[in-house]
């Protein structure tokens, strides 16, 4: 190589120009992306709670006000101030008078393609769950996804029997799935043909879910009574 | 929080929810390795692996990233692991065996632009899975896009002697193919359940 | 021919149709078959990615001085996943439900191989003003291309646009049309439409200098 060629190539870059670069560029983006985060944090947190009532609402019908409730390690339900995250919540709705009109309770389990989440309406006078909603779904569209249009489907959860046995410790009868028009006991659910997994996974979830649940609530009524 | 079983999980990844032909990620290095059978199985191991590790480096960050309180930075700590993990996976190979190092070329850098790979990490962050969870998630999710990987190679080593119209010829034909593996692959639905 | 210098409005328009991202260069796919399931979706997704593209480029391009060769695609990633991040908690901000058709696969924006490969290509080689340009026609052209598949998949798989009902009731949806074979399908299917478009150009073209030769001849 002639000497004006060497002459000619720029110096390589130091270590310290590579280091300014990225730490440069990494803290103005650290910054930039904590500003936003502090900007929307208030807007998110105010969307997800208008969701969740939302859904309270959809499934306690005649709820106009809700709080959160955590079961604590005595096995006894404590109020929250505001929303809380994590497990072990369950939501009661209140109506106009502030009597309990009920409680909400999220569950989830696998359905045909992957998980589903739903948020059911247990009404203490008729120890049944009284509505369901489904959060999340990733069920075939068309076909598994009836399990949120169809209206006979959904008739079934007016009124599901969840009621406990003599000694208030278990269910009295399991919630089942059971074939399309052979509904015969308030504890089975109809089946929808064509999207049968769908529909027993909902069934199944339920079960789960007010198995470890009713019994604990049942006999916590006091606990939830009192208004806001 | 999940409480799937880890054979549900891992059929699930694999076939069910197949990550290429289910979800569309991993469809770069899918249409552009996918004309050679033997590429494309090694393609698929290099990518199991990095899976493997970067899931488990997921979980960590994800940990970490709670306990600090700082979830904004998931994106860029989880791609960041990634570029370095890929960066070890190249180093590696090239020490150990240059002749695959060399059949791989461009594509093994190219596994960090791997949607996949990203893909994974989030989903199984979002999924809330356990360490153990993850691990086997990650193995199926890997196991799956080398089987759509191998599936697809073969399939189109055999389409290049035959006689298609000009105008589809390329990308129109891989996507044509890719579609009618992920028909197939829709009577998974429901196995492992 | 000698290529003339491009204007601004050039480097716009190049990204809408000669050199669409999807469906002439074939690029950055990956995340977004997914969640063109619908034309809102879709139109959703590709905005975003614009968006990203948009602002990467501008801030690759003012930077092009100051980041060495070295350490040039760790800096891209980089600012490439912040941005990526701010836009998902925009959506986040904006629509709860939006956020949760598309999931995951906003995060996703950030291995999308035509913002990198524009950044790498154009930004850090251009002016400022140019850069945002290309990155503006680019983004807007994936969008449309976007649009174009997801309208395609709801209108055949739904009957709808836009939730809008568009045919009789007795329309039989085409349900694959939602499902991910139906993403393939329909990419294939505008593949086939531009290759086809392209290659009667190129005919047109070959007879017409074959017609222009026999003139001088």
């Amino acid at each position: 190589m002639s000497q004006t060629e060497l002459a000619s190539r720029p110096a390589p870059p130091s270590i310290w120009h590579m280091y300014r670069a990225m730490v440069g560029v990494g803290v103005v983006c650290g910054l930039l992306i904590v500003s936003v985060f502090q900007v929307t944090l208030p807007i998110i947190e105010r969307n997800k709670a208008e969701a969740l009532q939302e859904a309270i609402f959809h499934v306690l019908p005649e709820a106009r006000t809700s709080s959160t409730f955590r079961l604590d390690d005595e096995g006894g339900f404590k109020a929250l101030d505001g929303d809380g995250a994590g497990e072990r919540l369950v939501y009661a709705g209140y109506d106009d008078s502030q009597e309990l009109v009920g409680l909400a309770l999220e569950a989830q389990g696998m359905g045909y393609q992957d998980v589903i989440r739903l948020i059911y309406g247990y009404s203490f006078a008729e120890e049944a769950i009284i509505g369901i909603q489904v959060l999340d779904s990733k069920e075939t569209p068309g076909l598994g996804d009836k399990i949120e249009t169809d209206p006979a489907f959904l008739q079934n959860f007016e009124s599901l029997d969840v009621s406990l046995r003599e000694d208030r410790t278990e269910l009295a009868n399991p919630i089942v799935p059971v074939k399309h028009g052979t509904k015969t006991n308030g504890w089975e659910v109809d089946g929808i043909t064509g999207a049968t997994i769908s529909s027993v996974a909902i069934a199944n979830i339920l079960n789960g879910s007010a198995q470890a649940w009713m019994p604990r609530i049942q006999n916590q009524l006091s606990d939830f009574k009192g208004g806001e | 929080m999940h409480d799937e079983s880890l054979w549900t999980i891992f059929i699930n990844a694999s076939l069910v929810n197949n990550f290429v032909l289910a979800y569309f990620l991993g469809i770069c290095p899918f249409l552009g390795v996918s004309s050679k059978l033997e590429t494309a199985s090694r393609m698929g191991a290099a990518v199991t692996f990095v899976m493997l590790v970067s899931s488990i480096c997921a979980f960590g960050i994800q940990a970490l990233l709670v306990a600090i309180n700082a979830p904004y930075l998931k994106l860029i700590s989880f791609i960041a692991v990634i570029a370095s993990t890929v960066q070890l996976v190249e180093m590696f190979i090239k020490k150990v065996s240059p002749a695959l190092f060399r059949s791989l070329g461009i594509f093994l850098p190219l596994i960090t632009t791997n949607c996949a790979i990203l893909g994974l990490a989030l989903f199984q962050t979002n999924k809330g899975y356990s360490f153990v969870q993850c691990i086997v998630y990650a193995l199926g999710a890997g196991a799956g896009f080398t089987l759509a990987l191998v599936l697809m190679a073969g399939l189109r080593e055999k389409l290049e002697l035959a006689e298609v119209p000009e105008v589809t010829r390329g990308t129109a034909m891989a996507l044509m193919i890719a579609g009618l593996l992920s028909v197939a692959f829709m009577g998974f639905g429901g196995l492992g359940s | 021919m000698a290529t003339l210098p491009k204007s601004g409005t050039d480097e716009f328009i190049k990204g809408l149709w000669k050199e669409n991202p999807v469906f002439v260069q074939v690029l950055g796919m990956c995340p977004v078959l997914a969640v063109s399931n619908t034309a809102m979706n879709a139109l959703a997704m590709g905005l975003a990615t614009a968006f990203v593209l948009v602002m990467s480029n501008i801030v690759v391009s003012s930077l092009r001085s100051f980041i060495p060769k070295q350490v040039r695609i760790a800096t891209y990633i980089l600012i490439i996943a912040t941005f990526v991040t701010v836009v998902d908690y925009l959506i986040q901000a904006v629509s709860l439900d939006l956020y949760k058709a598309l999931g995951a696969f906003i995060s996703l924006i950030v291995v999308n191989c035509l913002i990198l490969g524009r950044a790498e290509a154009f930004a850090s080689k251009n002016t400022i003003a140019r850069s945002a340009m290309d990155g503006l026609g680019m983004g807007i052209g994936f969008a449309f291309a976007l649009f174009c598949l997801g309208a395609v998949r709801e209108i055949l798989g739904n009957g709808t646009l836009f939730e809008a009902q568009l045919f009789h009731d007795s329309f039989q949806n085409w349900v694959v049309m939602i499902l991910p074979s139906g993403g393939f399908f329909t990419l294939a299917g505008w593949l086939l439409l531009f290759n086809w478009f392209k290659q009667r150009k190129a005919r047109r073209e070959h007879a017409s200098t074959l017609g222009l030769s026999k003139e001088t001849a």
